[in-house]
């Protein structure tokens, strides 16, 4: 319901949206890599089978039916932020984009966690690797309200059911500091940073990007500090360093921390599908 | 002490003219001769690595002694990083990157052949600010005048201060008078480490230099600082101002990354009398869409590889040009390599040398409000080119025989209407005006089949 919704909101923006077609196949690119990874890697692994396999099923190879039992609902946050973030010349990138974000995912783990949010990997590498065909546009959503509004009513009803929410409010809430207090420090009138805050690139970094819960800190206070270095480091490269993808480079930083953060503050591990 | 007005940086006021129409295949469109936007400003970037040179145009139309501009800049600028250019360099590439109109005229139904030209809009440009004479306490007040010279026909001093209100007494005590709310954006361009870039005329230089004009002025440095400062421009402006930015790189199209970017309407089907109204109509179509967009968005009117173009509003820059206006990684003819001779029996085509230069052009129109901070902007990779282009389709006009000819009259009205709910709906005119309009300038809705007067047995039998 909330993808579908997210889709329409695909179909209907800007002279510089991608078109459907740019989110089918980066779409369809990490579902595969996902299952194929799965397939794979639980193979080699020789994880067993979950139980309560229904018996028409039953012909469907055990580990193809568990990927396919897997919550699909990540691959294609996955593919929805990198259509919506990511930009490129040429639209082979989209596939490659998935492709890392998922091998990021599957081979890039620490304690059975992976450490990389993937759709952040895959800009990331992306940015580094291909800098003469890709880019992010952050003044591409434009500040309009009505759309700020939007995409927090999605990304709320995303969040609730990754129970994970609260990480993209102190994110939010550490940015806004943070702008704030530049705002006041320069003397700026405050109509400066409200623009700033209702950037729809913001939006959806914070909902649906940095939000993804099995890259954040398992403990409610782990996911506070994390959110907040995220920004500082986010702002620093911004307004110092005038990196203008500077969140996203921010992420990939503190993505590192998140196993030590969990060492020291334990939590119950998310899981799909679980509440 | 003077009573001179300071007037800032984004200086420049400045005047869109759909002017000069360039014949395109021998054709001539009518230029628009109504001055289109006011308080605009013209100014081109050139941008690759952390290298910047811009170039600020201005058609200060008042009495040259009191001109003055005070410009934020991200670091200190000396003597020979400042460059006075010819105006008609930015005009070109004004001329090179203007929305056009272009004119088709249907063939004879019965028979096929096609003709096409174009107009194009020019943007005129800028007036700018205002300073005058003298040095007196600035150290006291915290002011430092780091560099202090004169270029071509402008004065020029570059002041780092400590405190807004120190560099306000000072430039008061200069004899400025500034508006209100400047000394809280000098403020918080102190904070960045931005230094100021002050100019006025030398008029003595200006009188020597045997222009009528002042001559835009060029700006060259190294920081990774990618933005347009035009905070202090909307202090005393009143209501809106009009901006064109071009910008030239290596790699691909630029665009702001705190407003967004909006491509104007193009390729749209317009009614005929648009030809000679195409200044009211790119007029009426740009407030149009300025509106629809909120005021908030950056319009994008032109993106394109600068060795080519398609229809051509103007031939493109040559390479002297270019790097003149600070696409420095050009070529320029004395560097070039030279070439190899091709072998004996093989022909080789003459290849134009790629001229890697990449231009973007756009139009913002701003006021404190809906732009609260200055344009930040980055280069992207995105290599696509846009134009805005506008058609006009002629109808056959000449006398029909066959059947094809008498559906093609008939199949008129309809378009006509098209063309006229298309125009109603990029301008917000009224639709029945444009009807009239339509008609008057021949574009009749009760258009007849024109025959040739004749029986079918006349025409049957002519050659006999």
């Amino acid at each position: 319901m909330t993808l579908s919704s997210l889709l329409l909101l695909i179909l209907f923006w800007s002279d510089f949206a991608p078109t459907p077609n740019v989110f089918l196949i980066t779409a369809a690119s990490t579902i595969a890599f996902q299952l194929l990874f799965m397939f794979f890697i639980r193979k080699r692994n020789s994880i067993p089978a979950k139980a309560g396999i229904q018996k028409h099923y039953r012909w469907i190879p055990d580990q193809v039916r568990d990927a396919l039992r897997e919550d699909i609902r990540s691959p294609l946050i996955t593919a929805l932020s990198l259509t919506l973030l990511l930009k490129a010349n040429a639209i082979w990138i989209f596939p490659l984009a998935a492709f890392l974000a998922m091998a990021s995912k599957f081979t890039i783990r620490v304690q059975d966690k992976h450490i990389f949010n993937p759709a952040n990997f895959g800009i990331v590498a992306c940015l580094v690797a291909l800098p003469d065909l890709v880019w992010v546009s952050p003044g591409q959503w434009g500040s309009a309200v009505w759309l700020g509004f939007i995409l927090l009513c999605l990304g709320v009803l995303v969040l609730s059911k990754a129970r994970r929410g609260d990480i993209a409010i102190f994110f939010l809430l550490s940015w806004a500091a943070l702008i704030f207090g530049r705002a006041l420090w320069l003397g700026d009138p405050l109509t400066i940073p409200f623009h700033n805050m209702q950037s729809g690139a913001l939006l959806i970094f914070a909902f649906f990007m940095i939000s993804d819960p099995k890259t954040t800190p398992d403990h409610w206070s782990g996911r506070l500090i994390f959110a907040f270095v995220i920004a500082l480091i986010g702002y620093i490269l911004q307004y110092e360093f005038q990196v203008r993808e500077g969140i996203f480079y921010a992420l990939f930083i503190t993505c590192l921390c998140t196993p030590l953060l969990d060492l020291m503050l334990k939590d119950k591990r998310y899981q799909w599908g679980k509440t | 002490m003077g009573e001179n007005m300071i007037r800032f940086f984004v200086l420049l006021s400045l005047l869109l003219i759909p002017n000069a129409a360039q014949a395109f295949c021998g054709f001539y469109v009518a230029k628009a001769d109504t001055s289109l936007f006011n308080k605009a400003s013209k100014v081109v970037m050139s941008r690759h690595d952390e290298r910047t040179v811009m170039t600020m145009v201005n058609d200060f139309q008042g009495d040259v002694k009191d001109f003055a501009i005070v410009i934020p800049v991200p670091t200190v600028i000396t003597r020979s990083q400042v460059n006075v250019t010819d105006g008609k360099i930015v005009d070109h590439l004004d001329a090179y990157t203007a929305p056009r109109l272009v004119e088709y005229f249907d063939e004879d139904p019965c028979a096929m052949r096609m003709l096409e030209d174009s107009v194009m809009l020019r943007s005129a440009m800028p007036q700018a600010a205002v300073m005058a004479e003298g040095v007196s306490n600035a150290k006291a007040l915290g002011v430092t005048i780091l560099e202090e010279y004169t270029v071509g026909e402008y004065d020029i001093m570059i002041l780092d201060a400590k405190q807004s209100d120190g560099l306000l007494t000072w430039l008061e005590q200069e004899g400025y008078k500034l508006p209100g709310g400047a000394d809280k954006v000098l403020k918080s361009y102190i904070k960045q480490d931005m230094k100021f870039f002050v100019t006025k005329v030398n008029l003595e230089e200006f009188e020597k230099s045997g222009f009528t004009n002042l001559r835009p002025l060029q700006v060259a440095y190294e920081h990774e600082k990618f933005m347009l400062p035009i905070r202090l421009g909307t202090l005393n402006a009143d209501g809106d101002q009009e901006l064109i930015l071009f910008t030239l790189t290596k790699e691909g199209r630029v665009e702001p990354t705190n407003y967004r970017t909006v491509k104007i309407p193009t390729g749209n089907d317009v009614p005929l009398f648009v030809k000679d109204n195409f200044g009211e109509f790119y007029q009426a179509m740009f407030t149009e869409a300025v509106e629809k967009e909120d005021k908030k968005a950056v319009f994008l009117e032109y993106a394109w590889d600068m060795a080519w173009c398609d229809p051509c509003a103007a031939d493109p820059l040559p390479n002297d040009d270019l790097r003149e206006l600070g696409a420095w990684w050009v070529d320029s003819p004395d560097d070039e390599e030279i070439q190899p001779m091709p072998r004996a029996g093989r022909m080789i085509a003459p290849v134009p040398a790629p001229v890697n230069v990449f231009v973007t052009r756009m139009h913002v129109r701003y006021n404190a409000e809906t732009f609260p901070e200055d344009i930040a902007l980055q280069v992207t990779s995105d290599r696509q080119n846009f134009q805005g282009r506008y058609v006009m389709r002629h109808p056959f006009k000449g006398a029909v025989s066959c059947e094809a000819g008498k559906e093609y009259y008939k199949a008129l009205p309809k378009r006509f209407e098209t063309e006229a709910q298309s125009l109603a709906s990029l301008t917000g005119w009224d639709v029945a005006d444009i009807r009239n309009r339509m008609s008057e300038a021949g574009q009749d809705f009760d258009i007849k089949p024109k025959t040739d007067g004749r029986q079918w047995w006349e025409r049957m039998w002519e050659d006999e």
